[in-house]
């Protein structure tokens, strides 16, 4: 039961809500509402002056085969990166959790990172990725395989998407382990007694009852890998070779900053935008009701 | 239907001995009540038996058969756990169906199983539910339904009670004997509760620290314990325990107390002068004009009867169970010691002879 508190006047609530109120307006409100704003104009050739134009730029957007490129290789991107970090994460999750099944002070310390690190481990995450990744591609071609992802765009795909799902995999980690160690032993002591081998309790115990977890976790990495890999794909191959790495975010980017097309870029944001609020409230209907323990 | 031998196991969690060597022959369709203070390993021996820990050293033969190796699906046992260990995102029917789904069991024989086993239990109604819509006695039903359902050759219970409300304890308790009865499943029943085990079992064992001090049944273990400890763990309220020491050539104990009283049953071994314990339950103790006087320190009525604990002379304290109203803190009451009702241990607390 949460105690409700009931104010006398308006002036404290508003004061209170105000430090909020002004970072969400002038860091969200704001910005967004630019995009809007552009998203209906169109600029001259030379930036001069602005017209009015209706929904004309997000017509042209939704018919410029490049921007559907971008799409495409956007829905292949996110779902790679979603699938990729969510297994990853889950499967050393799994491991982790036997390993240390009651060991509070492994626990502790697993889960700590996650208190304290975001910011920083963001940084670290980021600079791991920096362009001198060469270690790598240097390996592969040594073992024989042609290794350049600055010529072929499947190679480029595949090295963005890797980037950018590792990057999350610590995240969704600590998440599917605090899941995990959420389910009482005894209940899976229960299956193991009812004649439930290991991967059967997995699939008919475990994996149910971290389903509320794994919903929240896909639409968090959905959300990650369509609005928050701008950096990841600009250190690693700026969109490239050609279009082949180019999502719709990183397009908005070289529209909007590199091609200064401003109406076209504003009208992509704005189309981000809207796929961004579909996914949260999806979210939240399905979390609410998904929970079902 | 089986029988359960443990031979000597042991169990060692790093240096910390749990089990030090437990023996135990359970027959056919018999309840056995392992109870004992907290901590003492019950759990552990129950783990042992359903395959959930490993013994360091020891064997457990189910039916004859060794099966200390085997994993817990291939002991064909149920277990009932004290926070009922449901499955949260199944329904009760699916938590009781799982089981059996998984020996590959067809659908409407497990639809037949689920269907007798919930009317034997009164959840007929409640099979489409979630764990979290059930009460507490609900789930303990479920929990006794899934293990039922599964025709086991063991059942094993954790202390299944230990989280319900006084009424629906003594409800359930009466319960689960009447269905153990019924089915006649061989049953290892662990509780700290001492009521519960005089009332459950067939035959108790009674653990203290990691040791079975006795094997017996409930009347036996009540009137014959093996040692102090028994005898003070079983009974409400506890022995009393008087200080005393041989004479009269074994015949009889010296009461730090005072007097010298004969045995009623014969002549224990040892020189006169050797230490002794004599234990005396509350209830035998009698009110009688010649008696010893007892100084009353602390009053308990409890209606028809009035519990009195005080000190005898050598300022040894007693209790004593009496059929009179309530007497003042300070009164002196002259109390016997009827000889017939007499335990004798020896120094070391074991249980001599008698
Ligand atoms: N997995 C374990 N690791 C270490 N010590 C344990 C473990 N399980 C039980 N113990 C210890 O063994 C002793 C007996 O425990 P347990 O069998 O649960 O007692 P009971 O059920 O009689 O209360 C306790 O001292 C407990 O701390
Ligand atoms: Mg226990």
């Amino acid at each position: 039961m949460r105690k409700k508190v009931i104010f006398k006047g308006i002036a404290l609530p508003w004061l209170l809500l105000l430090p909020q109120l002004v970072i969400t307006g002038v860091f969200f409100f704001w910005p967004a509402g630019q995009a809007i704003y552009g998203s209906f104009l169109r600029e001259d050739a030379f930036g001069l002056s602005r017209e009015f134009v209706g929904l004309e730029n997000f017509r042209d957007v939704l018919a410029d085969p490049n921007y559907l490129a971008a799409g495409w290789n956007t829905v292949v991107f996110s779902s790679s990166v979603a699938i990729g970090a969510l297994g990853v994460a889950l499967f050393l999750a799994v491991q982790a959790d036997k390993a240390i099944r009651g060991a509070d002070a492994y626990k502790t310390m697993l889960i700590w990172p996650y208190a304290v690190a975001p910011a920083v481990a963001a940084v670290l995450w980021l600079f791991m990725f920096h362009p001198q990744i060469g270690l790598f591609g240097k390996a592969l071609n040594g073992i024989g395989i042609r290794w350049d992802y600055k010529v072929n765009g499947d190679q480029a795909m595949l090295l963005v998407i890797m980037a950018a799902a590792w990057k999350q995999v610590s995240y969704n980690f600590i998440f599917f382990l605090a899941g995990l160690q959420s389910i009482p032993r005894a209940v899976l002591e229960a299956a193991a007694i009812d004649g439930a081998r290991p991967v059967r309790r997995f699939w008919t115990i475990i994996f149910p009852l971290l389903a509320p977890t794994s919903f929240f976790l896909l639409v968090v990495n959905i959300v990650y890998a369509f609005f928050d890999t701008f950096g990841t794909i600009h250190a690693l191959t700026q969109g490239g070779p050609g279009q082949a790495t180019s999502t719709l975010i990183y397009k908005v980017y070289v529209d909007g900053v590199q091609n200064l097309n401003f109406g076209a870029s504003a009208a992509q944001s704005v189309i981000l935008m809207a796929i961004v609020v579909a996914l949260t409230a999806v979210q939240f209907r399905f979390v609410e009701r998904k929970v079902h323990y | 239907m089986a029988t359960l031998t443990l031979s000597a196991v042991r169990k060692q969690f790093g240096s910390t001995q749990v089990l030090h060597g437990i023996d135990l022959d359970v027959a056919d369709g018999e309840m056995i009540v392992v109870v004992g203070a907290s901590g003492c390993g019950k759990s552990t021996l129950l783990r042992i038996v359903a395959g959930l820990e490993t013994p360091s050293s020891g064997i457990v033969r189910i039916d004859g058969r060794d099966v200390t190796a085997l994993e817990p699906a291939d002991r064909d046992i149920a277990m009932v756990f004290q926070n009922y260990a449901l499955y949260p995102h199944m329904s009760v029917f699916e938590n009781m169906a799982y089981g059996l789904k998984i020996r590959g069991q067809a659908m409407p024989e497990i639809k037949r199983r689920v269907a007798e086993a919930a009317e034997m239990l009164e959840i007929g109604p409640l099979l489409d539910r979630k764990p979290r819509q059930l009460s507490g006695g609900q789930r303990q039903r479920v929990a006794m339904g899934r293990a039922v359902v599964r025709e086991p050759k063991l059942f094993l219970f954790d202390e299944p009670l230990s989280n319900l409300d006084a009424k629906l304890r003594v409800q359930m308790r009466a319960e689960i004997r009447r269905l153990q009865k019924r089915l006649g499943v061989t049953s290892l029943f662990v509780t700290h509760d001492q009521v519960e085990a005089m009332t459950l079992g067939d035959r108790l064992v009674v653990m203290h620290a990691g040791r079975a001090a006795q094997v017996a049944s409930p009347m036996e273990v009540w009137g014959r314990p093996a040692d102090t400890y028994v005898a003070g763990f079983i009974g409400s309220p506890a022995m009393n325990f008087l200080q005393a020491t041989l004479a009269g050539g074994g015949t009889a104990a010296t009461l730090k107390a005072g007097p010298t009283i004969a045995f009623a049953d014969g002549a224990r071994p040892g020189a006169d002068g050797t230490p002794l314990t004599i234990g005396i339950r509350p209830e035998h103790v009698t009110v009688s004009p010649d008696g010893l006087p007892l100084t009353v320190d602390l009053v308990e009525p409890l209606g028809s009867e009035t519990v009195i604990h005080g000190r005898l002379p050598g300022n040894e304290v007693l209790v004593a169970r009496l059929p009179i109203a309530a007497s003042d803190i300070g009164a002196v009451l002259p109390l016997t010691l009827p000889a017939s009702a007499f335990h004798v241990f020896d120094a070391a607390g074991v249980r001599m002879g008698g």
